[in-house]
């Protein structure tokens, strides 16, 4: 029965019949109970995200508290602490600290050189030459991971176009120099921490460009102008004006840059040394080693400092600016 | 100063901004003149010749041709999958106002915002729990997981723009659900899930990480590709096949730029 129907009964002929079978049914029923076509809605997604996502998190997480026993290689599920325990071994304390200070360095780079890109974009870009910033922005954030990790591996090889720019500007000594240093150097470039760091960069610098624009765009021209005309050098106007309105944006985009860099282990294994990163640990764990209880343990590392993360970035309004 | 907001932006500015560009793009463009290169063993640059018959191997390679269509189908079946779920989703969230609609945006945006291999070791973890074997279906359960976010975003977007007294005129002249939706809903969003379904596509047809621990012995276009990364068997193959890829998925973003613009997100913008 339709609302139609109903109307028609109390007061005058309606202008339309009622949709009559299964169909009309259906609408009717959507129509006046709308909680119904809600929750059919909700239904599918929630009921995929949450069975086949949140499910195997939690399995993952559940796994995190067995341990393995050392002498057959099973896993022993009971309850324990002890594969969090294996975490604070010097040298997976050593893999995370590692990640970690590679990832605030690669966010403070990608920082640095988003920001006149996103600047530019942002407040002189007019037209024709915003399409063209935003598009030259957004054709690397969705170019293929690996090919862009592939054009690294070409631009850092040792006979590559680094080494080849390098001596046609008569700058060999200066590579030289730098990879002969402790810890940034290597053999090449593309085995060294340096090379890790170049290709971390330039995989997520759009991940940092995007939010910094937008939240530049928020920044009236006119305050930037009554600075200028308060008598403020441009430098003054950057640190006390720009920057502060534009610290929510880097926050946001350095959520990015931080997050990816926490989880990645394709970069590290291809371009880099063979110390680990957190993301190579928890592969290595899970396949060769067999231990997924640990490679659960290391992936809860990311899992906490994110949420940290998370959490400071929330109270600087890091989340109106994505 | 002028105060007119058209003053040309100062020198140094202009260098960094286009300083930063190049450093995004020259890398894209070195591979397209590797794929002509003559030499084989090694990535020597300048290149000691040019070269077009590494398209020719390439395409008389039967394992390119079996990665490449285990993508599409990949692809094409997990970008179904999200664009039903995803619009099923953003039309609920959009529509109404209820309880836990924060949570279902979160539960949606969670295995983007989560470390692909979070995601990935969790699905693996999760099958040899169930005892399910690897198989195309392990492959398409991860991908369509976090292609969802992307229609769902497009989709959002779009009926946030719509307005909803459209769906109330459309019933009011006596259209029933089905008929409003097909009528009214859908060309109202059609582009929007035009957009969000290249974006999923070409997030599904690039993916790398979860595809390493969802896929058995099977090879995805990237993981075909990975596996040339770490043991380098034909590199001017792999060159080749690098350049197609890009051109690949530079016609969706093109494409669902295009479909997008003017609108208050365009498509895109947070991957």
């Amino acid at each position: 029965m339709s609302l139609d129907a109903a109307i028609q009964r109390a007061t005058a002929p309606a202008i339309l019949p009622g949709s009559g079978g299964v169909r009309g049914a259906l609408s009717d029923l959507f129509w006046r109970r709308p909680k119904v076509l809600l929750l059919l809605m909700l239904l599918p997604p929630v009921l995929w995200l949450g069975i086949v996502y949140i499910g195997s998190l939690f399995a993952l997480l559940a796994q995190s508290f067995f341990s393995i026993d050392e002498f057959s290689g099973l896993i022993n599920r009971q309850f324990t602490l002890k594969t969090y325990g294996d975490l604070f071994q010097a040298a997976n304390l050593d893999i995370i600290l590692r990640t970690v200070t590679m990832a605030a360095l690669v966010t403070l780079a990608s920082a640095i050189i988003a920001f006149p890109i996103a600047y530019y974009a942002a407040r002189y870009a007019r037209g024709r030459w915003k399409a063209l910033f935003y598009l030259g922005i957004m054709l690397p954030l969705w170019s293929s991971y690996l090919v862009k990790i592939y054009a690294w591996k070409l631009i850092l090889a040792k006979e590559g176009i680094l080494t080849w720019l390098f001596g046609k500007l008569h700058l060999q000594w200066l590579i030289d120099a730098w990879l002969s240093l402790p810890v940034v150097g290597g053999n090449s470039l593309s085995v060294s921490f340096t090379g890790t760091f170049i290709v971390f960069v330039y995989v997520w610098l759009p991940f940092m460009i995007l939010p910094v624009q937008a939240a530049l765009e928020r920044v009236p021209g006119n305050l930037v102008e009554a600075s200028s005309d308060l008598g403020a050098s441009p430098g003054q106007t950057f640190r006390n004006v720009l920057f502060p309105l534009a610290l929510p944006g880097i926050v946001a985009g350095s959520i990015f840059t931080f997050s990816l860099t926490l989880g990645d282990y394709i970069i590290p294994q291809i371009i880099g040394t063979s110390r680990l990163f957190i993301g190579q640990a928890v592969y290595s764990q899970q396949g060769t080693a067999g231990n997924i209880p640990l490679a659960a343990a290391f992936t809860v590392v990311p899992i906490v400092i994110m949420g940290f993360y998370l959490w400071g970035a929330k109270r600087m309004g890091a989340f109106d600016a994505l | 100063m002028r105060s007119d907001g058209s003053q040309s932006a100062p020198l140094s500015l202009k260098i960094a901004a286009a300083c930063g560009l190049l450093f995004l793009h020259l890398p894209i463009l070195l591979i397209f003149v590797y794929a002509f290169t003559t030499e084989e063993k090694s990535f020597v640059w300048p290149p000691p010749g040019l070269t077009t018959q590494w398209f020719a191997v390439t395409w008389n390679r039967p394992d390119v041709w079996q990665a490449l269509s285990l993508s599409v189908r990949v692809a094409a079946i997990s970008t179904a999958i999200a664009l039903v779920l995803g619009t099923l989703c953003s039309a609920a969230v959009s529509r109404t106002k209820f309880f836990g609609r924060e949570t279902i945006s979160l539960l949606v945006i969670l295995p983007i915002a989560l470390p692909g291999i979070i995601t990935g070791i969790a699905l693996r973890s999760a099958f040899s729990l169930a005892d399910i074997p690897f198989s195309f279906w392990t492959i398409v359960l991860g991908h369509a997981t976090f292609c969802v976010v992307v229609v769902y975003n497009n989709a959002v977007a779009r009926f946030r723009r719509t307005s909803g007294s459209m769906i109330e005129a459309s019933m009011d002249l006596g259209a029933d659900g089905f008929q409003t939706f097909r009528h009214v809903v859908l060309p109202n969003i059609a582009t929007a899930l035009l957009a969000g379904g290249m974006l999923a596509f070409a997030l599904s047809f690039d993916e790398v990480i979860v595809t390493t621990f969802t896929a058995g012995q099977q090879q995805t276009l990237p993981i075909w590709m990975l596996e040339e990364l770490i043991r380098p068997r034909q590199r001017p193959v792999t060159n080749v096949v690098a350049m197609v890829v890009v051109l690949v998925t530079l016609l969706p973003i093109l494409a669902a730029y295009y479909l997008t613009r003017g609108g208050d997100q365009i498509a895109g913008s947070g991957k």
